[in-house]
């Protein structure tokens, strides 16, 4: 136990996800030895992180305005939605320069046990976007979990009858750079569910 | 550190860490476990699929002062990924695994609630029956392993023969016209006789009960549970009917 504000800097960095009590006193004696440019900095972020940041009005992702950047721009196809269950993945896919669509922040996955239902999520959101009838597929990017995978069922069959609306899942498999014996038979599993042609033999 | 191997039915997972997961398993011989997969959230993970809610594992744990450490699982059965891909049947098996985790301990074996779960679990992914009905079959026969057998034909206070018309809940199931304690209900005989039947696992007649029954036998179900409970199933509110 340590007096004042030292303690209270070591019990406000212990409550952080990730964080024990060994670790949020290793931070909070680093940043007693820190240049304090860089705490005044640390501290400007935090307030500003509270003050600038908000959710995206239209797809839930974070943003500094009422609408995210990849909202606003308008090189982004808005006939694919891409949902996610949070923010952090949005950041993953846009890694890959893949999908040149929209996206679509659910706040998390359907989990009966954990107390989350369809009506804790952004799944109305979602529904209230498919109106104007411009979007054409939506891709369901929930994790590959057994929640992710109740998720993705559950809006496949909440989008079903919207016309003109594809509803695609992505696909699961074995990782680059593996080996196959090591695969586990629920991905390997998957990975056959999802086989692709590479080819289809001599026509005519 | 001593070691040990056990099959198990994941019963629940908590994220820990960056990469990490509490699993709550309830072991075949040993009864609820916690335990710690590390690394199963990566992708790269060589276990972290078998280690989902509604999956049998063969696990090889070492144990801990407060957590054991998973350090092996093998597939056994997969049930998890075939209930995922159906609804109502993914809601069913929350329950399920929800009161199967408040009604054993740690440490304490079960092997009837096991064995029971896992033959829940495989009648939900096989999709043969209404996934309802699976589940009220389990709860009233968790509940009797449990020790709350509920009567569906003689008085649960005097044990008269029945049949009878009136269902009281504290009193555990129905009640002769004699002891018939205020607040006791009337359900249809139809309903009594789904109870019955979905306690003996007759399935020929409950298959053929109608909509109706079924509805008002899952009520007194999921009031039979809450009633002996100590803390409430949340999963039960986010249960989803067969169309």
């Amino acid at each position: 136990m340590y007096e004042g504000v030292v303690q209270d800097l070591i019990d406000e960095l212990g409550r952080l996800p990730g964080v024990g009590p060994k670790g949020a006193q290793r931070m909070a004696f680093h940043l007693l030895a820190a240049d304090p440019e860089d705490i005044t900095r640390l501290a400007e972020a935090l307030l500003q992180i509270r003050e600038k940041v908000r959710f995206c009005e239209v797809c839930g992702n974070v943003a500094e305005a009422e609408r995210c950047r990849i909202c606003l721009d308008d090189r982004r196809d808005p006939s694919m939605i891409c949902v996610v269950e949070q923010s952090q993945d949005v950041a993953a896919i846009e890694r890959t320069r893949e999908f040149r669509g929209r996206y679509h922040v659910l706040g998390g996955a359907i989990n009966p046990i954990g107390g989350v239902g369809p009506e804790d999520l952004r799944v109305r959101e979602l529904v209230a976007r498919l109106a104007d009838g411009e979007v054409a597929e939506v891709i369901i990017a929930t994790d590959p979990n057994l929640e992710g995978e109740a998720t993705a069922t559950y809006l496949a069959r909440l989008l079903a009858p919207y016309d003109g609306v594809r509803v695609s899942r992505l696909a699961s498999g074995l990782p680059v750079g593996g080996d196959l014996e090591y695969a586990d038979e629920v991905t390997l599993g998957r990975a056959f569910e999802g086989r692709r042609m590479i080819s289809t033999g001599p026509t005519g | 550190m001593p070691t040990y191997r056990d099959a198990a039915i994941v019963l629940r997972t908590y994220k820990l860490g960056e990469a990490d997961r509490i699993v709550i398993l309830l072991g075949r011989t040993r009864g609820r476990i916690r335990a710690v997969a590390k690394g199963v959230r990566r992708t790269s993970s060589k276990f972290g699929a078998r280690l989902e809610p509604g999956m049998v594992v063969d696990v090889q744990c070492y144990e801990g002062r407060n957590l054991d450490t998973i350090t092996q699982a093998d597939g056994l059965a997969p049930y998890g990924e075939a209930i995922s891909h159906d609804y109502p049947s993914y809601t069913s098996a929350s329950v399920m695994l929800e009161t199967c985790e408040q009604l054993t301990e740690e440490g304490a074996p079960a092997l009837q609630h096991f064995r029971l779960l896992a033959g829940g679990l495989a009648a939900l992914a096989a999709a043969e029956h209404d996934p309802r009905l699976v589940l009220d079959s389990y709860l009233l026969r968790a509940l009797a392993i449990a020790g709350w057998r509920a009567s569906f034909a003689d008085c649960a206070r005097c044990g008269m023969t029945g049949p009878h018309r009136a269902f009281h809940v504290p009193s555990g199931g129905v009640v002769c016209p004699v002891c018939r304690p205020p607040g006791s209900t009337a359900p249809a005989p139809e309903t009594l006789a789904l109870l019955s039947a979905l306690f003996t696992s007759d399935w020929s007649v409950a298959d053929a009960s109608q909509r109706r029954h079924r509805s008002e036998a899952s009520g007194m179900v999921a009031a039979y549970l809450q009633w002996h409970l100590e803390r409430g199933v949340r999963s039960l509110r986010h249960l989803e009917r067969t169309p």
